[in-house]
C-alpha cells in the first residue's frame, strides 16, 4: 500500500507550482480576468507547448502524455492555488474526460489529437438552468430528421462556453425525463444555429456563458455513444470533472492558509503580531485541519478516478468518491475563504488585496457541479434509501 | 500511489480473520464489541483471559520485532490486523497500554535487564500496565508534575510520593509507568524521571473515579512511600520528559484504523436506527448522516497518508498526522450528538434502572472526553498552529 506521491508525481507537482507562481501572480490574474475570453492566449499557448498540460491524461496513442488522474489532480491543485485563468478545466477536465468516456475511436483520434496540439479548446454543456446539476437539469432536446439530428434548447452556466472551439452537449429526446432519452453530441462551436453569450459573473476568474441551440442540424458522426443512452456516460464524466474541481478547491484552501499565516505574522496590533493571539492561531489551526482533510479526500478520489478510466477494483466507487470529495472540499474552501477574509480584517474587504478573488472563487466552485448539500444528499440516498 | 494490498498481505488477512472466527466463540462470544473506550469497565476478568488467548495464538505485540517476542509484522500487516480485529468485533484490549506504550518505551530506552524483566509479561498478556502522567495540577500543562521520587540509599530503592489521576485500568494493572520529579526544586520538564512501578504494594492506593456515565474506568492513584527498584528507572534521573515524549514518536497511527472500524460500527448502528424509526426521512438528519459518513471515509484516507508518508528528517510529524487527533475527536463527539438526535425522545429512555445506558447513550456521554484527554482540542490547536504553521508560541505565566 503506497498512498503517497511517487518521485515523478512530486516532480510534476513541484514543476507546476514553480511555473504557476511565475506566470499566474496577482497582476497576471487581474489582467486575464477582465479580458473577453477570460484568459491570456499567450500563456495558454505556453502551457500547451512548454508544459503540455492539455495532454496530461490523454492516451499516448491519441498524442497525449498518457499520465494518470493523480498527475491531473496534482496539477489542478496547483492551478487552484494560483487561480490560473485558463480554459484548462473546461477543455481537459470536462471535454477530454467526455471524449475518453463517451467518444468513439474516430472522435477520440480527431478531437483529442487537436486538443493535444493546442489548437482547440472545448467544453461541456448540459444544464438548462437548474440549481441541481443532475439529469433533470438537461432540458435541451434532440430529434431525428432522416440521417441527421436536430438540437433545440438552452444551456446555462457553460464554463468557457463563449470561447471554446468545440462543444460537447447533452440533450434529451422530446417528452423524456430524468435519466431517460439523453444523448451526447459533439459539435464545432461555430455550427449554424448555435448562439453563445458571455455571462458576467461575480467570480471573474472563471468565465461562464449561455449557449442556445436553435434547429442545430448535426450529422450522424456528431453523436457520442448510443442515442438515448447517454446519462450513464455523462454521470461518469461529471464525477470525473467533480474530482478535478475538488482538487482545485484544495489548492485554493492551501493558498488562503499560507496567505493568512503570512499576513497575520506581519500585522502588529497592541505591540504583538496578531498571529500570536490564540483567537487567530486557533482559527488558522482549523483552516489547516480542513485543508489537510480535504487533501486526503482528493488524493483518494484521484486514485478512484484513475481506476474508473483505466479499470481496477476501485472503479465502482467513483460516484461516492466524487461526492465525498466535493462535499468536503466545497465546504472547506468556502469556510477557509470566509475565515481568511475575517483574519485579514479591513484589508481583506478591499479590491486591492487578493482575498476577495479566492472568496469569490470559493463560492463559484462550491456551486459548480453540485454544492456540499447536494453531494451529501447523493451519499444519503445511497446509504438510507 | 497504490492502494491495494499485496497477495501475501491478503493471505495474512485471511489468517487473522480465520483465527478470530475460530477463537472469538464460546465464553468469549459475549465480549464482542465490548470493552472499548467508554466500556472499559465491562468484563475485565474475561478480557484478561482473552488477552492470554490472543498471546497463545501469537496475536499480541504484532508490530514488535521478533527479538522482543513480537510477530515482526510490516506496517501493512499491522493495519490488516487492527482492521480485522475491529471488524470481528473483538473486545477492547486490556493489554493495549503495555503493548502500545510501556513496551515500545522500554524497547527504545530501557536496559537489557528491564527488557528481560518486563517485555515477556506484556507479550504473554499476563502483565497489564497503566500510565501515570496526569496529576491534579498537571493536565494540559503535563510537565507541571508534583509527584516526587527520592532515592533511598539505605534500601537501594526509589521512594515515590504524590498523586496521579485519570489513570485508566489502574485497578486491573500489575505495573504503572509514571513520571515523577527526581530533583526536588526543578520545574517544568527538567528534573523528571521515568519509573516502572509495581502496583501491588502497600504504598499504592487506587480509587475509581465515577464518570459522567455513572461507570468508572479512570482512577486516582495515590503514592504514599511507594517503592521501585534502583533498576526500574528508564533513562537517567532528569531524562524522564525525554523518555515520556519519545512515546509519541512510536504511535504512527496504525491502531487508528482499528479505532475507525469501531466508529464505523457505531455509524452503522445509527444508520440502521434512522431507517427503522423514520429519521432517515428527515432532510437535516440525512445531511448529518451523509456528512459523518463522508468524513469517516476521509479519516481512513488520512490515516493511509500518515502510514505511507515519510516523517521529516527531524522526526517532526507530517501535517496530516498533526491534525489527526483534533479531527477524529471532534468527529466522534458530533457522532454522539447525531445518535441522540436520530433517537429523538427515545434517547432519554435507559436500558434499565438505576442507570443502565445503551451502547449509543454511553457513547454519546463518553465522547465528551475525546476532545479533552490526550491533549484537549484547545491544546491541539496550539500545537497545530505552532508546529504546523510556525505561528508564535504561547507565552508562559510566571512560575509561582
Amino acid at each position: 500500500m503506497e498512498f503517497a506521491f511517487t518521485q515523478e508525481q512530486d516532480m510534476i507537482r513541484e514543476t507546476a507550482a514553480a511555473f504557476l507562481a511565475e506566470v499566474s501572480d496577482s497582476a497576471a490574474i487581474r489582467r486575464a480576468m477582465v479580458t473577453d475570453t477570460g484568459y491570456d492566449p499567450q500563456l495558454w499557448s505556453r502551457i500547451c507547448t512548454e508544459m503540455y498540460w492539455q495532454a496530461i491524461h490523454v492516451p499516448e496513442a491519441c498524442g497525449g502524455m498518457g499520465l494518470g488522474y493523480v498527475e491531473l489532480v496534482a496539477t489542478m491543485e496547483q492551478m487552484g492555488r494560483r487561480l490560473l485563468c485558463s480554459p484548462f478545466f473546461a477543455t481537459v477536465c470536462l471535454a477530454v474526460n467526455a471524449l475518453r468516456v463517451a467518444g468513439n475511436e474516430a472522435q477520440q483520434a480527431h478531437w483529442l489529437g487537436q486538443i493535444c496540439e493546442g489548437s482547440v479548446t472545448a467544453t461541456l454543456a448540459f444544464n438548462g438552468g437548474s440549481r441541481h446539476e443532475d439529469a433533470e437539469a438537461i432540458t435541451a432536446t434532440w430529434q431525428r430528421d432522416g440521417d441527421s439530428y436536430v438540437l433545440n434548447g438552452d444551456y446555462r452556466y457553460v464554463i468557457d462556453g463563449h470561447s471554446a472551439d468545440l462543444l460537447i452537449v447533452a440533450a434529451r429526446a422530446e417528452g423524456t425525463s430524468g435519466a431517460e432519452g439523453i444523448s451526447l453530441f459533439l459539435l464545432p462551436a461555430h455550427t449554424v444555429g448555435v448562439t453563445r453569450v458571455w455571462l458576467p459573473t461575480m467570480d471573474q476568474t472563471r468565465k461562464q456563458a449561455t449557449v442556445q441551440m436553435s434547429g442545430v442540424t448535426l450529422a450522424q458522426d456528431a453523436l457520442m455513444g448510443e442515442p438515448g443512452q447517454g446519462w450513464a456516460s455523462l454521470a461518469k464524466i461529471i464525477d470525473l470533472a467533480t474530482i478535478a474541481l475538488a482538487a482545485e478547491q484544495v489548492g485554493g484552501c492551501q493558498q488562503l492558509l499560507d496567505m493568512t499565516v503570512a499576513y497575520t505574522s506581519e500585522r502588529v496590533q497592541f505591540n504583538r503580531t496578531i498571529a500570536s493571539y490564540q483567537a487567530v492561531k486557533h482559527k488558522a489551526a482549523d483552516m489547516m485541519l480542513q485543508t489537510e482533510v480535504a487533501r486526503s479526500a482528493i488524493y483518494y478520489a484521484a486514485c478512484v478516478a484513475q481506476e474508473a478510466l483505466e479499470g481496477g477494483p476501485l472503479a465502482g466507487e467513483l460516484s461516492e468518491a466524487a461526492s465525498v470529495a466535493k462535499s468536503y472540499c466545497s465546504d472547506a474552501y468556502f469556510s477557509i475563504a470566509g475565515d481568511s477574509l475575517q483574519l485579514f480584517g479591513g484589508v481583506g474587504f478591499t479590491w486591492e488585496y487578493d482575498v476577495h478573488l479566492y472568496f469569490k472563487r470559493a463560492k463559484s466552485s462550491e456551486q459548480l457541479l453540485g454544492n456540499g448539500a447536494l453531494h451529501r444528499e447523493r451519499l444519503a440516498s445511497a446509504l438510507l434509501d | 500511489m497504490k492502494l491495494s494490498f499485496s497477495p501475501e498481505d491478503e493471505q495474512f488477512r485471511q489468517e487473522v480473520a480465520g483465527w478470530l472466527q475460530q477463537n472469538l466463540t464460546g465464553e468469549f462470544e459475549k465480549l464482542r464489541y465490548r470493552g472499548g473506550p467508554g466500556d472499559e469497565h465491562m468484563f475485565p476478568e474475561e478480557r484478561k483471559v482473552w488477552e492470554r488467548t490472543l498471546a497463545e495464538g501469537g496475536w499480541t505485540c504484532v508490530g514488535w520485532a521478533k527479538e522482543y517476542g513480537g510477530r515482526g509484522c510490516s506496517i501493512e500487516q499491522q493495519v490488516i490486523f487492527f482492521e480485522e480485529y475491529a471488524r470481528a468485533g473483538a473486545p477492547g484490549r486490556v493489554g493495549h497500554i503495555g503493548e502500545g506504550l510501556a513496551g515500545p518505551t522500554i524497547i527504545a530506552f530501557g536496559t537489557q535487564e528491564q527488557k528481560e524483566k518486563y517485555l515477556p509479561g506484556i507479550v504473554a498478556g499476563t502483565q497489564l500496565w497503566c500510565q501515570g502522567y496526569s496529576e491534579p495540577s498537571a493536565g494540559s500543562d503535563l510537565a507541571n508534575v508534583k509527584t516526587k521520587a527520592r532515592f533511598d540509599e539505605g534500601r537501594g530503592k526509589w521512594v515515590i510520593n504524590g498523586q496521579k489521576v485519570w489513570t485508566s485500568l489502574a485497578h486491573e494493572s500489575e505495573y504503572c509507568f509514571a513520571i515523577a520529579r527526581t530533583e526536588p526544586d526543578s520545574v517544568a520538564h527538567k528534573g523528571l524521571g521515568f519509573f516502572l512501578i509495581e502496583m501491588d504494594q502497600p504504598g499504592i492506593e487506587v480509587r475509581p473515579i465515577e464518570q459522567i456515565t455513572g461507570t468508572s474506568e479512570f482512577n486516582e492513584v495515590f503514592f504514599d512511600d511507594a517503592v521501585c527498584g534502583a533498576g526500574d528507572i528508564v533513562g537517567a534521573p532528569g531524562d524522564g520528559w525525554k523518555v515520556a515524549m519519545g512515546l509519541l514518536g512510536f504511535e504512527r497511527g496504525v491502531s487508528t484504523l482499528g479505532q475507525q472500524m469501531q466508529f464505523q460500527n457505531e455509524l452503522d448502528e445509527i444508520v440502521r436506527l434512522a431507517k427503522s424509526n423514520g429519521a432517515a426521512q428527515d432532510p437535516v438528519i440525512r445531511q448529518r448522516i451523509a456528512g459523518a459518513h463522508a468524513e469517516l471515509k476521509i479519516m481512513r484516507y488520512n490515516s493511509m497518508r500518515i502510514l505511507s508518508g515519510q516523517s521529516g528528517s527531524d522526526g517532526a510529524l507530517q501535517k496530516e498526522a498533526l491534525i489527526y487527533k483534533l479531527f477524529w475527536s471532534t468527529w466522534h463527539r458530533s457522532l454522539g450528538e447525531l445518535a441522540m438526535d436520530v433517537l429523538g425522545p427515545e434517547c432519554e429512555i435507559l436500558e434499565d434502572g438505576p442507570y443502565e445506558l445503551s451502547r449509543l447513550q454511553s457513547m454519546y456521554l463518553f465522547v465528551r472526553s475525546d476532545t479533552i484527554y490526550g491533549g484537549t482540542n484547545q491544546i491541539q490547536r496550539n500545537i497545530i498552529a505552532e508546529r504546523g504553521l510556525g505561528m508564535p508560541r504561547e507565552p508562559k505565566g510566571a512560575a509561582k
